[in-house]
């Protein structure tokens, strides 16, 4: 079984949903992020979003759109990530970590490379915002095929009809974008969320996380009682944003992300 | 033979460049865009109505002129210009414009946006939503507003919402990402008037097809004056919607040499550029797979050109193809030589063309000398150039100021 797997086979017998928690590599700095990587199971996190930072984040709004300028402005970039992950991997090798980001970095990394120095860094899923299955050839197919999940976003226009053809291929978990938007933006109602599951439910047996505006535990709690997982990126990225050194950065991140992990598993 | 004018395939690509590189949200409602646009195109109720609007609104034909001075000046092949300048609002930004208002208002959007750089295509957009009675909102960079004040208040003056984007270095790259923000929230509703032959299928072929009256009427128009086609078309590019609409009608025909001109800004070995084929790689960006300005980790590295329109770190899809293929010849010209070309074509034609167009007029000076007079050239001239009287005007004073 893949990390991913047996991480939501375990949740699933304990009867609790996973914080899901995202932040950007290199932000705001190599040490202090690798920090908040290694804090973050300690801190409650089930499974570790990772952002590969990109100069032209599209499908991010104003936060993670900082937190990737402030990575790049570190100099962070695909190898450093990678070796991120590693560093990671020396002391975790059960927190399922997922690389999160644009193709255009993965593209010029060379495809084959990347999946390869991915897979031996530790990598255990993808989630590339502009490859939709139209381009599954491009990088879904031949990283399925060397064992890496490819977990697909579905969102609200994510139509019955289209549906089977974006679960078609995806592994690991379904990420779902509760509001048609970006990163950060407001919230979806409950019972938009309820229904959501509902129909991914009648389409897939992978667990389905729900992501896009979820900032409090409070928030976390209710979304954890209807998924199973809950996706937290910009309210963490934030942190980092109003942190005034990197030390506090590392603190804060970690704190909110032991009151959301207080949230989702005081849920059910 | 093979032709050069069937792409894109189904799936949007032409040859390895192109494609739907765009977020989940937004790819049931480019498959409806797409179906919607095929239908469209052959259906006469809709072709009459565009043609209506080119004529009667937009102005079309526009002129086919006979340069006699330039051509004189240069002592070499007889030059024509393509008087795209003269289209209502000033470029042939409006073609296109037409032509997806149309197609928005029959998919029933009520809201249009758009992203701008020299804010030709943002006049372009906000006059035709007025025309329709549509809601604009104009995504546009804080460097752009400040070096295209006057279409700013155009745009404003046309009833559009211009909304400044502060992000990486305020120019068309980053008012694009903008827009793209703005669509993927309000998707149900709005209508994204991409201004450029790029963005994800089907764009770069409609705006393409759209645009492809600049090249039809050429030629019957050289056909006329001249009873053959031309040896020579020269044009400029930026995301390469002016080039690709002259060109695409000449794909198939072998006598006709094609040259696009990319900006090299400063230099392409400063790497102040704008040149993507010329200095550019692979990559995906804004929908699709093109020559892209990027550094070693993929990042996209911001363009420069003195022409706002032209200062776009990408290309259109179909001209990456058609670079990698070789039926097109991709150029360069330089800030200096494009504001040389422009002051030329001031004082010979009457003419005052776009820092856009002049970029094409420079590399036409460069060869029309060495050519035969007999040879045929046509240079588009995509816009006039009354935008850029304050950075023509900055860049006269530095130049004096340097000289002392």
């Amino acid at each position: 079984m893949s990390r991913l797997q047996t991480r939501f086979a375990e949740l699933k017998e304990q009867n609790r949903a996973a914080l899901v928690t995202f932040v950007t590599a290199g932000d705001p700095g190599y040490d202090a992020s690798l920090a908040i990587l290694k804090g973050l199971p300690k801190a409650g996190a089930d499974v570790i979003e990772l952002g590969m930072p990109f100069t032209d984040p599209m499908a991010d709004g104003p936060s993670i759109q900082l937190a990737n300028i402030r990575a790049l402005a570190a100099k962070q970039d695909l190898v450093k990530t990678l070796r991120m992950v590693r560093e990671f991997r020396q002391d975790d090798q059960s927190t399922p970590l997922v690389l999160m980001g644009y193709f255009n970095p993965i593209h010029k990394y060379g495809v084959p490379r990347f999946i390869a120095d991915a897979k031996e860094a530790g990598v255990d899923g993808l989630i590339v915002v502009d490859l939709p299955p139209e381009h599954n050839v491009d990088l879904c197919e031949p990283a399925q095929a060397a064992g890496l999940d490819f977990i697909r976003l579905t969102t609200p226009t994510t139509d019955d009809k289209r549906l089977p053809k974006v679960l078609n291929g995806s592994s690991g978990f379904v990420y779902y974008v509760s509001v048609a938007g970006v990163t950060g933006a407001n919230a979806a109602t409950l019972e938009h969320v309820e229904q959501a599951v509902a129909r991914l439910r009648r389409h897939t047996e992978l667990p389905v996380c729900i992501g896009f505006g979820i900032r409090t535990p409070e928030h976390a709690a209710s979304v954890a009682r209807l998924a199973d997982g809950v996706v937290v990126g910009s309210a963490l990225v934030d942190r980092i944003a109003k942190a005034e050194t990197p030390g506090q950065a590392v603190e804060d991140v970690l704190g909110l992300c032991r009151e959301l992990a207080e949230g989702v598993r005081a849920a059910r | 033979m093979t032709s050069y004018r069937t792409g894109p395939d189904a799936t949007g690509l032409f040859g390895q460049f192109g494609g739907q590189y765009v977020a989940e949200t937004l790819m049931p409602l480019i498959h409806d865009l797409a179906a919607e646009y095929e239908k469209a195109k052959t259906d006469p109720a809709f072709l009459e109505e565009l043609a209506y609007f080119q004529r009667d609104y937009v102005g079309r034909p526009s002129p086919l002129y006979f340069a006699e001075r330039l051509t004189e000046h240069c002592g070499g092949a007889k030059i024509y210009l393509k008087r795209e300048e003269l289209n209502h609002t000033g470029a042939h930004k409006i073609n296109n414009c037409i032509g997806q208002i149309l197609l928005a208002r029959r998919m029933g959007k009520q809201r249009i946006i758009a992203e701008t750089g020299a804010g030709m295509h943002g006049v372009a957009t906000a006059t035709v939503a007025a025309r329709f009675g549509l809601q604009c909102v104009i995504y546009m960079g804080t460097t752009d507003i400040d070096r295209q004040q006057a279409n700013v208040f155009r745009m404003k003056l046309l009833g559009a919402e211009v909304i400044p984007v502060t992000a990486g270095t305020g120019t068309l790259k980053d008012a694009m990402n903008e827009a793209l923000r703005d669509w993927v929230t309000n998707v149900e509703t709005t209508f994204y008037l991409i201004g450029t032959v790029a963005g994800p299928h089907p764009y770069p072929a409609m705006v393409r097809d759209f645009q492809a009256v600049i090249g039809k009427e050429t030629r019957e128009q050289l056909m006329e004056k001249e009873g053959r086609l031309p040896d020579s078309l020269v044009a400029c590019i930026g995301g390469g919607s002016n080039a690709m609409g002259l060109f695409h009608p000449f794909l198939d025909d072998a006598s006709v040499k094609i040259v696009g001109v990319e900006a090299a800004g400063h230099g392409i070995e400063t790497g102040k550029h704008a040149a993507s084929l010329n200095g550019g790689v692979p990559g995906v960006l804004h929908g699709n797979r093109t020559f892209l300005l990027q550094d070693e980790d993929g990042q996209i590295i911001d363009a420069h050109s003195i022409s706002a329109g032209l200062d776009y770190p990408g290309i259109g899809p179909e001209h990456a193809w058609l670079h990698d293929i070789g039926r097109v010849e991709y150029t360069s010209i330089t800030d200096h030589e494009a504001l040389a070309a422009f002051h030329q074509c001031c004082r010979l034609e009457g003419i005052i063309p776009a820092l856009e167009s002049s970029h094409a007029l420079a590399e036409a000076f460069k060869r029309a000398p060495t050519l035969p007079k007999d040879h045929l050239m046509v240079i588009n001239l995509s816009g006039r150039g009354d935008k850029d009287m304050q950075t023509v005007m900055h860049h006269m004073q530095e130049q004096k100021e340097s000289v002392v």
